[in-house]
């Protein structure tokens, strides 16, 4: 996206410009509107780490320098070029050479990009490793001691350098980044808080930003180093656990619905209903083409047995009942227990016509009544 | 004097002398002490199979009983070490075979083994005792039913993590009934069906089990049957553990583990009901091992119940979905805990903060005991290591894994260098370290000024140049193995001090910055070396250039030269 394209690309002729050419609320500008960018990152944090300031300008060029350091990241993971290294020295010696301003300009596009996948990907540590050599910078800002304050934007003194300092060093990612999705910029920003400690400092060519990003993980092989066996039993686990034995825990739990005289079956995913209501309406849209009578259009608005109620008219009213098949294998009548037991015993779902059903009926009510 | 030293008492003496290192020691002092040791050695172990040949070995130790092998390098756990890269195990049997070895135990580590190294193992020692396999991959069910039926005396088979093709075969019937000697038997890995039925004849005539690890085709009632026959059982691993806590299975299971009162180490959990754990509740007085570490359906909150009954633990391995709370109980609870292994549960879901920094502070403030510790973590801080250092001085292993690998210091945004500088200061004692974080040449510089005691050092994303690989080289004396990957070392470090390497077991580089000319230069000083590069991808016709950078550098000492069963893409400079 161009604009903070151009926004940056006058960068050389002041600070401002690279700043507000960001349609985000992160543009830093000079003035104090930098303080907003606080909360984001949650830099309370940061008072501890010391009366360092840094002025926009070097912010600017740390911005810069950050950009060159992502630059050259464009290789494959893993791939380090001897460039990077010397870049590296150049950033641990703290000298801010303006002139990489301009020449980074038309790479910025790249870098942009880059930033771009690790955001699309959706993970937030895309955002904190792509505020690559933040830390690395700050640490050479550090360690050259160069306190340089910005004058207009520091009335309270330290915290508020520091947090500009911060902030200016992230504010040309945010640039960036903010730019290129400002759909997920929020989401970014609310990241920063807990995540600006991810702020991963990102040395290697191309694979910090896909080090970042889930995706993106799978691109550093062999990280985190865990075993192939581990990571192939557990893996295995989640998704029999999820699927079929139905266990409390995160994730989807989809269990198959079939339907008598249906011709194919469906899935439900059991976790994104709270009650048999909300179950029977989801499956009843789903069945509707294959005339399942209306019969959950009786409203009994609040009451907890409702969903139980519900499906023991339908015995007597309708040609289908809804029944499931539990842990044992037996074939039980929806509706008798709670909704948390059913959930972690269903395997499947059945809608039988309800003549079969009628069987089942006692059966499931003792057993509800041994559970109980 | 020492000379008049009748030979007789020296192998007394000797016999005494168990661990490798003081056998090693002993065998140089001179000729005479040398051959007493070389006859009376019984344990041989190699820690790389490559750094000597089977029929060197057996010259040596013609009296050998039992031997470790380990194979591939360690980072081909994590998929960096493509298929057929060597480690098979056949040669040394076919050796020891010819040689008449009297082989009675084998423990093999990352290595291949066929079903026909199995098969003339089990046909070739007939005192053969037991087999230990971790990592191991290349065999099937087949081979475990050669070693069943033919070992007639076999105590141990003990198949940790390997990859074994299931063959459905019976190969649990091919116990002879007259087999009654087995003491531990661990299965846990094998992914198809046993033959239950045989399992639970074989463990009730088998009265000296300790040791028994099921896998996940052994059904709860099936458990629950066996643990009745075995209640002498001192380690239990259990993957499919009962659901229903209403059920008739449930209940004898409860009454059959009361009597279990000798079970010491528990594992499994792969596949289980949180709410059936009350049923262990009555051992977990006495575990002093537990690994949940496969148990991801037991959560929090019933991971916490359990621990909070578990007061002598002294080995610890779960997921990280205990939490930093967790964490806070098992300090409070388990003050006798030395070993801990935290592993990440979900990697993919993004930002579920699992344990962090001050987990491992509360540990370190309730365990001073702590000598072990795998931690995957999703952030970490200089202060925590800090005060983790001061509080567990005893560390022997540090290995900290940062799910980010170059995040830093989450609170100051510093690397970790001063972190973990802190814990080589501190403990004196240590021998293995794994870093990661954010780190520059200041925490190599810390490495190799305090890091006495060095073994093995793993670094991953690390460093800023090449003084960092010099500062470890050079400062840490007792350094084995080193592996690096992805970090700015180049020919530089590599070639500083070649002699370093012959007083190593092997050095791997990967993602670095040494080239080929480098490597050359490396092989052609150092002909006692040898350094393997591994060229994955296009095929490369004729050498590659000089100053390419090498992908993926394996080096390490040998009395026998290049290896003759390279495949192709493995060159030996």
């Amino acid at each position: 996206m161009s604009p903070p394209l151009l926004g940056v690309e006058g960068g050389g002729r002041g600070n401002a410009p690279l700043m507000s050419s960001s349609v985000s609320v992160d543009c830093i500008s000079q003035s104090g509107s930098g303080l907003k960018e606080r909360n984001y990152l949650g830099l309370s944090d940061c008072s501890s780490v010391g009366s360092s300031a840094v002025s926009n300008v070097s912010g600017e060029n740390k911005n810069n320098l950050n950009l060159n350091a992502t630059e050259l990241r464009l290789g494959l993971p893993g791939s380090r070029s001897p460039e990077r290294d010397s870049d590296f020295n150049l950033l641990t010696s703290g000298k801010l050479d303006e002139k990489q301003l301009f020449p980074l300009l038309p790479s910025m596009d790249g870098i942009c990009s880059l930033s771009q996948k690790s955001i699309v990907s959706g993970n937030k540590r895309g955002f904190s490793d792509t505020v690559d050599g933040f830390s690395e910078i700050k640490n050479s800002v550090f360690t050259d001691g160069k306190w340089m304050f910005n004058a207009t934007g520091s009335d309270s003194g330290t915290p508020q350098s520091v947090v500009e300092a911060k902030l200016a060093g992230n504010a040309g990612i945010n640039v960036m980044l903010s730019n290129n999705s400002s759909g997920t910029q929020p989401s970014m920003k609310k990241e920063v808080p807990t995540r600006a400690p991810q702020e991963g400092h990102n040395k290697l060519n191309g694979s910090n930003n896909n080090s970042s990003a889930p995706a993106a993980k799978a691109q550093v092989v062999g990280w985190p180093p865990i075993r192939s066996f581990r990571k192939n039993t557990l893996a295995t686990t989640s998704k029999n656990n999820d699927e079929v034995d139905g266990k409390p825990g995160p994730g989807a739990l989809f269990v198959k619905v079939s339907m008598d005289g249906a011709p194919y079956l469906r899935k439900v995913d059991l976790r994104t209903y709270s009650t048999y209501q909300e179950l029977s309406s989801a499956l009843e849209k789903m069945f509707m083409c294959f005339t399942i009578r209306q019969c959950g259009s009786q409203e009994a608005p609040g009451r907890e047995m409702l969903g139980e109620n519900k499906f023991k008219d339908l015995l007597h009213g309708s040609d289908y009942v809804l029944t499931f098949e539990d842990k044992d294998g037996d074939w039980m009548l929806v509706g008798d227990v709670p909704w948390e037991m059913f959930i972690e015993s269903c395997k499947r779902l059945k809608i039988m016509k309800g003549s079969d059903a009628i069987g089942l009926a006692p059966r499931a009510m003792e057993k509800s009544k041994n559970q109980s | 004097m020492i000379n008049y030293f009748p030979e007789e008492v020296l192998w007394h003496v000797f016999s005494f002398l168990t661990s490798h290192p003081d056998r090693n020691a002993a065998s140089l002092v001179c000729k005479s002490w040398y051959n007493v040791e070389r006859f009376s050695r019984g344990k041989v172990f190699i820690g790389n199979c490559y750094a000597i040949s089977p029929e060197r070995m057996i010259s040596r130790f013609p009296r050998v009983r039992s031997l470790t092998l380990k194979g591939k390098p360690h980072f081909a756990d994590f998929n960096l070490i493509p298929q057929d890269w060597g480690g098979n195990v056949y040669p040394w049997i076919v050796a020891m075979a010819k040689g008449s070895t009297n082989l009675e135990e084998l423990r093999l580590k990352r290595m291949v083994v066929s079903d026909e190294s199995l098969e003339l193992l089990a046909k070739s020692f007939p005192n053969f005792k037991s087999l230990v396999l971790v990592s191991c991959e290349g065999f099937t069910t087949d081979g475990l039913a050669a070693i069943a039926s033919n070992c007639r005396f076999l105590r141990e088979l003990d198949l940790q993590e390997n990859e074994v093709e299931d063959r459905r075969g019976q190969w649990l019937s091919c116990f002879p009934d007259s087999c009654t000697s087995l003491s531990s038997l661990n299965f846990a890995c094998l992914k198809g069906e046993v033959n239950v039925a045989a399992l639970e004849r074989l463990v009730a005539r088998c009265r000296n089990l300790k040791s028994l690890r099921l896998n996940h085709a052994v059904p709860p009632d099936a458990l629950q049957k066996i643990l009745a026959q075995a209640p002498q059982l001192v380690d239990l691993g259990a993957d499919s553990f009962v659901h229903d806590p209403e059920s008739e299975t449930y209940n004898k299971l409860k009454n059959v583990m009361q009597k279990c009162s000798s079970i010491r180490s528990l594992s499994g959990f792969l596949d289980v009901n949180a709410r059936c754990l009350p049923s262990i509740y009555p051992i977990c007085i006495n575990l002093t091992s537990l690994n949940l570490s496969y148990a991801p359906g037991i959560y929090s909150k019933e991971l916490v119940k359990l621990i909070h009954k578990c007061k002598k633990l002294q080995r610890l391995w779960i997921l990280d979905t205990i939490g930093d709370k967790g964490l806070g109980v098992v300090a409070s609870t388990c003050k006798e805990l030395q070993e801990l292994r935290v592993f990440p549960s979900d990697l993919h879901v993004v930002g579920n903060v699992a344990v962090t920094e001050e987990g491992l502070v509360a540990i370190s403030a309730g365990c001073p005991n702590l000598n072990s510790l795998l931690y995957f973590c999703q952030q970490m801080t200089n202060a925590a290591l800090i005060t983790v250092a001061k509080n567990c001085p005893n560390f022997i292993r540090f290995r900290l894994c940062t799910l980010n690998p170059t995040i830093p210091d989450a609170v100051t945004m510093q690397p970790l260098d001063e972190g973990f500088g802190a814990i080589v200061q501190s403990c004196k004692g240590l021998k293995r370290l794994s870093v990661s974080g954010l780190l520059t040449d200041q925490v190599f510089l810390y490495i190799g000024m305090y890091a006495e005691q060095l073994e093995m050092l793993s670094i991953a994303f690390a460093g800023d140049s090449d003084k960092g690989m010099l500062y470890v080289l050079n400062g840490c004396k007792k350094l084995k193995k080193l592996e690096i990957r992805d970090s700015p070392f180049g020919n530089m470090a590599l070639l500083a001090d070649t002699g370093k390497y012959e007083t190593m077991r092997s050095l791997w580089m990967s993602s670095c910055g040494v080239t080929f000319g480098g490597c050359k230069t490396l092989a052609e000083k150092m002909p006692r070396l040898n350094v393997e590069i591994i060229n994955e991808g296009d095929e490369m016709e004729g050498r590659p250039d000089d100053r390419q950078k090498v992908e993926k550098m394996y080096l390490y000492r040998t009395l026998v030269g290049p290896r003759k069963d390279a495949p192709d893409f493995v060159w030996t400079l």
